[in-house]
This record gives structure tokens, sequence and C-alpha cells, in this order.
């Protein structure tokens, strides 16, 4: 019987199943990125678990020509180098897929599957009579899995060569070896391995100048770029890598020339607690300041954001969310915090969110919250995921307009003060809720006032009195409508044909939504997409629901948190809206709305209209 | 407290000091704390330390956490911004705080239940970074503000108001703060003002994470027979090894060193102190000398006062930083963001 083989060029879904710790993310990484190197899009996803050495690891490549960076689902190509896992990962590859291992040892037939091809090769062995060094024959197994693979891929070798080149560029003594090692691997697959299997890379120009980087690394540079100087974090997955981030680019761009003194100060707090504390502070004395953090830091932290709201202090956070709740699923991706940021703190609060969508995003609304904060002297949120967070990601190239200046937000000067310009740190003069605010130490004798979580009057005079307390609510409500004029606008892209039907999504749900709705319309169910990127929510969002019979919500947790908050919030009726709810700490995929979707219209009893032609 | 509000009027004879402020402009608000409670001596003692060290109020930054001591900026240095934020946090606070702005100076008030308790965290992290504060921790062992209950500084055996005696072991802050690292360790007594104001000029000259214990009676909750943070408790049983001269700066006096009595500090700031010492054995400078003599006094019932410790080449938290002198609070985009042109070239080394 001959065995079924998937056949596709530049569409593919490629797993490597790894032990963490055994030096196989950067070569994977590699191949990731010499198929961007010859124009092929790629979408690659780290999918670890909560440790340092030894338990099992995957990266998951998606090689797709059109683009569709979202997370598939199904893999066409095991690399299988984990003994642990084998099992699951056998069963994970697609029927006539294909299964690439290590047959240093020989297997008894019951350990493989009938309905796919399984390419052996000897990678211990080879690895054995080629290295002394046990560490080098680990780490170069790696790279002779990545040269077989550019062999049964039909893959440029030049273009994996020359990534090697620049990672070791001025490193000799790493280069050749690594060069070895890739050769090594070609030439045994070319002379060994039946070369190309039905999988192919072919050379295309479908990346353009697209830039591959991980969202919590563009969110650190929009940190720099908007001008933030202090930061203060506690080490948490998946947001670490943000304050980290943070300190490499500081060092690269934020070190004084001609002191060689910091612009920057980065301080690892004791706990959530602290650092949250520390960027208050240093908000409150006028510095930009920003801290990332993941769910259980943003449980620590509620206690300082109510005072932030209330005592009206810009604080920036950004929250790489994960699964929660508790410890969760550290290293598995959700937007599960949606509601506990939208009203974090006890007592009546609502809070600025923003939803980013990719590392471009994630740049842009990172440099914007502080923008935000500043504005609106309140904590601002960005709300990004892991998946998002730590991954390296095909997206736009960062921009940056250079006429741009920061917004300082309303701040009286020594100047102002001393003309007799009326001062009082809850007085909206202006009607847009926001008050003016001076910072410490500005004149002598006017515009100091005691900051407090107590209630106030107008002019920060402790009151209890109702009538006072009622006045600066209304107010806070009062500035949280100004932020809807401030925060970015959803983006809507409109189904090709008139539809009944609209979804709303955010943040990193994006790219498997593009795709899902290419897919829809293929079956002729069209759908109008509203992308929400912040809260509070302005008036276009409820139009687009009203508008429609029956609205999607698609989000990444078990609550249906977001549409909570539109029905909270926006005024929506609930029975207009249909969740679909993605919450098993695994990226969403197109598949997964697709099915949901159709699923859904099909039971509402949507007749497709005739299928057009294709274009 | 008092319900009469104070007279805005100064009487035109009263002292100005070199900043042209007399002591009435380092006043703050009414107190509402009760009649005779120590925390209103320590707001004196701070008032008059600023007048004397010639501080313009407004240059001060005051923080706090929540309690009757964290109340107590608000009470003084009418004309400086303040913040009374989170029970147990003004630690954090005040770090962010002095990062935006290194040229402020900063005084954090807290009480035992708000840093021995619930921010003892916080309180051992800004001493271990060396801020540059004065950290001044008004000590009654007793909660005031929710109405007498117990607090961590409470000694072992001491009774409460209601007769209750205390089990728990005592939590020593003095020790805490010197094992932690802080550059500058005192302790003192609300009603001892002549040692008090020297200490905290001294505290706020010094460069570095300066903290001042000081024994606050609460005479609502914690003023009778059996505390031992009551008045009569405090004054029987304090050992004062030394009494403190502050001068501004390094040329007021002759710096020769005497015999053992006297010893001259000179600070980073050129301020010199100097020490009296009434335990001539007593060695300020040396760190570990200085936990193992409060530990034996404080085993002998003594409560050991005057400057503990101090590192008069301590550094702070900005100088482990290494970050520009210009405060953070007047950078702008011009200094901060590194523009279009090194974007394009980070975006080229993404593809």
């Amino acid at each position: 019987m001959s065995i079924k083989r998937i056949e596709a060029v530049n569409d593919f879904v490629i797993k490597f199943a790894n032990v963490n710790g055994s030096g196989s993310a950067s070569a994977n990484e590699l191949f990731a990125r010499s198929i961007l190197r010859m124009g092929v899009p790629v979408s690659p996803r780290n999918i670890f678990p909560s440790n340092i050495q030894g338990l099992p690891t995957w990266y998951e490549v998606r090689v797709t020509e059109k683009g569709w960076l979202g997370r598939r689902g199904g893999v066409d190509l095991m690399v299988a180098m984990n003994p642990q896992t084998w099992n699951q990962d056998l069963a994970e590859i697609e029927p006539g897929g294909y299964l690439f291992y290590d047959n240093t040892r020989p297997l008894p037939q019951s350990r493989f599957r009938d309905d796919i091809n399984v390419i052996g090769m000897p990678l211990t062995d080879i690895c054995n009579a080629t290295y002394d060094d046990s560490r080098q024959r680990q780490l170069f197994k790696n790279i002779i899995y990545v040269g077989a693979l550019c062999a049964l891929l039909d893959m440029d070798a030049g273009a994996i060569a020359e990534l090697i080149g620049e990672q070791y560029k001025g490193k000799e003594k790493l280069l050749k070896p690594n060069l070895n090692a890739l050769q090594m691997g070609r030439d045994y697959a070319l002379a060994h391995l039946k070369c190309p299997i039905g999988l192919r890379v072919k050379k295309a120009d479908a990346v353009g100048n697209k830039i591959f980087m991980e969202g919590n690394s563009a969110t650190a540079l929009g940190a720099v770029y908007g001008g933030a100087t202090v930061c203060a974090w506690y080490p948490i997955t998946p947001s670490s890598s943000v304050a980290e981030a943070f300190e490499r680019y500081c060092k690269r761009l934020r070190v004084d020339q001609d002191s060689g003194k910091n612009k920057f100060a980065i301080v690892q707090a004791e706990d959530e607690l602290a650092s949250i504390g520390i960027v208050t502070g240093a908000g409150w004395n006028g510095a930009r300041a920003f801290t990332a953090t993941s769910g259980p830091g943003i449980s620590l932290m509620t206690e300082f954001i109510g005072l932030a709201y209330f005592a009206e202090i810009p604080v920036t956070i950004v929250d790489v969310q994960r699964g929660g709740p508790s410890t969760g699923m550290p290293t598995r991706t959700q937007q599960a915090d949606i509601l506990s940021t939208a009203y974090a703190s006890h007592g009546d609060t609502k809070h600025v969110l923003l939803f980013p969508e990719d590392p471009k995003e994630c740049f842009e609304f990172t440099a914007q919250a502080l923008d935000l904060a500043d504005r609106l002297q309140t904590p601002v949120f960005v709300m990004t995921d892991l998946d998002i967070g730590m991954n390296t990601r095909l997206c736009d190239p960062l921009e940056w307009d250079d006429a741009k200046t920061y917004d300082r937000g309303k701040v009286m000067s020594a100047e102002e003060l001393q003309a007799g310009k009326d001062f009082g740190r809850y007085l909206d003069v202006d009607g847009d809720g926001i008050p003016y605010r001076t910072y410490p130490g500005t004149h002598p004798t006017r515009g100091a006032y005691f900051t407090r979580g107590t209630t106030k009057d107008r002019y920060a005079r402790y009151s209890e009195a109702g009538p006072d307390y009622v006045d600066n609510m209304q107010r806070l409500l009062k500035k949280f409508e100004t932020a809807k004029t401030l925060v970015p606008k959803p983006l809507l892209t409109p189904a090709q044909h008139p539809a009944r039907f609209g979804v709303i999504y955010f943040g990193s749900t994006s790219p498997a939504m593009a795709e899902a709705l290419d897919a829809l319309a293929a079956k002729g169910i069209y759908v109008n997409a509203l992308r929400v990127r912040a809260f509070p929510f302005q008036d276009e969002i409820a139009d687009f629901v009203s508008a429609h019979s029956k609205v999607f919500v698609v989000e990444q947790n078990r609550d249906a948190q977001l549409k909570v908050l539109l029905v909270n919030e926006a005024h929506i009726n609930p029975a207009s809206l249909i969740s679909v709810l993605h919450y098993d700490g695994t990226p969403i995929t197109a598949r997964f709305i697709v099915k949901e979707i159709a699923a859904v219209a099909a039971a509402l009893n949507v007749r497709p209209l005739k299928k057009h032609k294709a274009a | 407290m008092t319900y009469l509000t104070k007279p805005t009027l100064h009487h035109p004879t009263l002292q100005k000091n070199k900043v042209g402020y007399t002591r009435r402009d380092y006043e703050g608000k009414i107190s509402t704390l009760c009649a005779g409670c120590g925390h209103d001596s320590i707001s004196a003692s701070i008032i008059q330390a600023c007048w004397e060290l010639d501080i313009q109020p407004h240059r001060v930054a005051k923080l706090s956490g929540i309690g009757c001591s964290s109340k107590t900026p608000d009470y003084f240095l009418g004309s400086s911004h303040g913040f009374n934020s989170v029970h147990g946090r003004m630690p954090s606070v005040l770090t962010g705080a002095n990062l935006a702005n290194r040229e402020l100076i900063y005084l954090g008030v807290s009480g035992d239940g708000d840093s021995a308790s619930i921010g003892i965290g916080q309180f051992a992290h800004i001493m271990r970074r060396g801020v540059n504060l004065t950290y001044i921790l008004e000590n009654n062992g007793v909660y005031g503000l929710t109405k007498g209950q117990f607090s961590a500084t409470a000694d072992a055996g001491s009774k409460s108001k209601r007769g209750v005696v205390n089990r728990d072991a005592p939590v020593d802050t003095v020790s805490l703060a010197l094992q932690l690292g802080a550059t500058y360790v005192a302790r003192s007594f609300s009603g001892d003002k002549k040692q008090l104001v020297p200490l905290i000029k001294g505290a706020i000259a010094h460069e570095g994470a300066a903290f001042i214990d000081i024994v606050s009676p609460c005479v609502a909750f914690n003023n009778h027979e059996g505390s031992t943070k009551s008045y009569d408790y405090v004054r029987e049983h304090n050992e004062s090894v030394n009494r403190l001269d502050f001068w501004p700066t390094r040329d007021a006096i002759n710096v020769d060193y005497q015999d053992g009595a006297v010893i001259d500090v000179p600070q980073h700031d050129g301020s010199i102190l100097r020490l009296r010492k009434t335990h001539p054995e007593y060695d300020p400078l040396d760190r570990v000398k200085a936990l193992n003599y409060i530990a034996e006094h404080q085993a002998k019932g003594e409560l050991v006062t005057g400057l503990l410790y101090i590192h008069p080449d301590a550094e702070d938290l900005h100088a482990h930083l290494n970050t520009v002198d210009t405060p953070f609070n007047q950078l702008g985009a011009k200094e901060l963001c590194p523009g279009a042109g090194v974007l394009e070239k980070l975006n080229a080394a993404l593809r």
C-alpha cells in the first residue's frame, strides 16, 4: 500500500520536538529565518514548559507564502528529537505527513504510524563519529538536522550559510564548525535520503520590507522611544524579556555620550508591589515610568493601581498575559486579564487598556501609553500576551516621526504659578475632567499639594464630605470619556459583500482572524470584522454591533471577558453577541474560528451567498 | 489636637535663616493627632532641623505610608509636596520619586506598623538599595489609628492598655537596617529634641540610606505602666552612646581628633558630624561592633540611642545605577528619543 504524500510548496507546518536546554532554539530559529531569507513568510511559535532544562519543548514553524501568521493547527513535518514526547508528536502529524527522526537506535515498527512518511537519519552516530566533546555532539546535532531539512525541503543552502555568517561575524572559531555541520547534514540527506520530499520551499517575494521581531522587544523599544526613564519590574514569565530588552536597548541608545552616564534607571524590585510603587513614585515626580508584568503581578499591583487612579498619577503597565487563574499556565497564552485590568482595585475604577496585535503595535502603543498616561494622569495598560510577546513575528517595519514631541499633559509651570494662575490639583478647568498637576519642587510658595489615597476636594484638601466625593468621582468619569477620544480607534475590515454578521476581536487573535475571514468568505459566509484596539470603547463599536443581526466576539479566555466589558460599558444587548472562546493555552487558529462561526451560521440557517468567482 | 486655626501672620522679629525663611515657614497644617503625641514632637524636630539646615521647604518631598505617623507630613513643611501613599509602601514610592528627580531632598515618614509589619519587605529593600533619603520611623509599638493593637516592634512581655501581654518577639528595626546595609543608622526618643534635631540634620546631609528609629510614645494607647514604649519607661532605660553636633560645612570647625570622647565625621556634602561620645567604647564607624553592642545592651533591657552607625563615604542608588546628573523629569524627547534614523537601522537589523 502506498502512503499518501502531502504535497505543498511554501504552505505547510513543520514542528520541532526538542528537549529544553539542548540548544535547539537557535538552530530552529536559524531554520525559520532562512526561509524568510528566501522571501517566504514564516510564523514560528515557541511552545515551551515552565522549566529550564529537561522538559519537552516545541518550535512550530508555519511556512506561509500567503502570509497567514496565525497558528494553523496540525503538523505536516515533525522533527521528532525528543523520545519523551514521541507518541504525542507522532499523533499530531497529518495523514500523509512526514516524520523526521534520529534512527541511530532502531525502533520497533509498532512505534510508528502506517499513514505517514518516515525519514530516519542516524544523527547521533554522525555526531559521535565527528565530535569528541559531548556538548558539541548535542549542539551540532541541531545544526546537522537543519542541514538535512535544507536538502529535504529543497531550500537554498546559501541563505542558511549567509545567516550563520551574520550570526558568527568576527567569531571564526564558531563560524566554521557551524558551516561544516550544516554541510554535513545536507550532504548526508542528499546522499542517503529521497530529496526533496513533498513539502518544499521555493524562493518567492512575499516578505517585502517586513521585520522579524519579538513583541516584548518591540514593547521595550516603544518604551525607549516613548521616553520612559524609569523601569521597575519583577521577573515573571512571559514578561521578563520586556525589562531585559529595555535594558539592552537603553545600553545602546540611552547612554549620554559625553558623561557615559545613563538616561535610564532600571530596578529589579523585590516584588510586583514594589515595582508598581516605584513606577507610581516616579510618575508622581514627573518621570515617565513603566513596569512589565503578567496576570499574577497585576493581582498584586491592584492596590497601587487604585491609588494611581484616585490620586491621578501617570503609570504605564505592560501586561503580557498568560494562562490564569493563579499560577495557571505560565508558559501558555491567553487574553484573560481584560476584566482584572479594566476594573483593577477595590472601589469604583475604570482603566485605559490598549490591545496591540503584533510587535509593530506593541512598539506604537507602548510609546503612546506613556503619552496617554501623562495626558490622562492615570494608569494605562498595554495588553499583550505570550503569543505576541515571546514569539518572533513578521510585521511591518517600526515607524517614528521625528516631528513628534512627548505629550506631558497638563503640568503647571513655575512661571504660571508665579503669574498667579489658580491651581487646584483636582480642579476641572478645561471641562475635560483632566486637572492640572505640578511637579514637586516647582515653586517656593505655590503649587504644593498633598497627594493621598483618601478623598479630597478640588484643591486636594482632605475631605470625606459626600458632595466632594461625588464631585470627584464624576469628574473621573468625565476624564474617562475624554480618554475615548484619545485612544486608538477600532479598525474595520469590511466583507466583500453585504454581511448580516459581524465579528469583534482584538490583540493576538488578529492574524488567525484575517485568515479565518478569508476562509469563511471562500465558504460564502461573509462577515464584517472590527478589531477593538482600546478600552474605553468608542461609539463606533456599539454602532457596529447594532448594524448587524449577530456579532461574534472572539477571545482567548473562558469567561468572554471582552464581551462582558462590551455589555457593561458599551451598553450592548448581550443577545446580539455570540462568543467564540479559545482558552486551552495554545494560540487561537483560523481553523477554530472558521469552525465555530460556520457552525453558528449554519444553525442560524444562513444560506451562503452563491460562491463568487475567485479573483 | 486643637481646632484653633493657625495665624498666618508672622511676627516681624522672627529670626530668618540663610535662605530667608523663618521657622514658621517650615510648619504645616495643624496636627490632628492626640495632644501629647510623640509624633508631634518629631514633626517639631523635623521643622527645626530643616530651618537650621537652610533648606528651602519646597525642595523637600515628604512621603509616607498609612497610619498616625504617616499623617504627620501634612503637619510640617506646608510648602513641600507630600505623598500619603499606601500602607507599608512608602519606600517603593519614594524610590521611584527619587529616581525621577535626584535634586530634591527625600523624607520618608513611617510607623512601626507601616515599616515593621506590612511594609517590612519594602523597608528592607530601600535600605539595601541605598536610596538617598531620611527614613524616620515613629515607633510606638502600637496601632494607634485602629485603637491599640500591638505592633511588631512591641517588646515581648509588654502589656497593652487592656492588660494583654505581648508574647511575640519584637522586630528591632535598627539592627535590621544595619544588617541590610543602611549607611546612617540612629535611634532616638521623641522627647529628646536635643539629641533628635542634630540626628535628623545629619541624616538629611547624609548621601545614602539614612534611618532613624524614634521611640515615640502613644499617649492614647501605649503610655501606661507595663508598656516599654512609654515616656517613663524610655526615660529610665535610655542609654545614649553619643551626642551629635552638626556643622553644615567643613570650615566651621577645626578637625582635630581629641581624646576618645569626640570624633568628627566629615560627610560627602562637606558637612561635619561631631560625635560627643558618652560611651567611649562605642564605635559608630564599625557596623559589626555596632550590631553587637546594640544586642548586648538590648539583652540588658537598655535602649541604646544616638548615632549608631555611619558610613561617611556611602554611595546612593543613583551612583549604583550611574544615572545622569540632570533629573529625569527634566529630560525630553530630544534627550531620550533615539529618532527615526536609528529606528531605520534597527529595522534593517531585524530582516
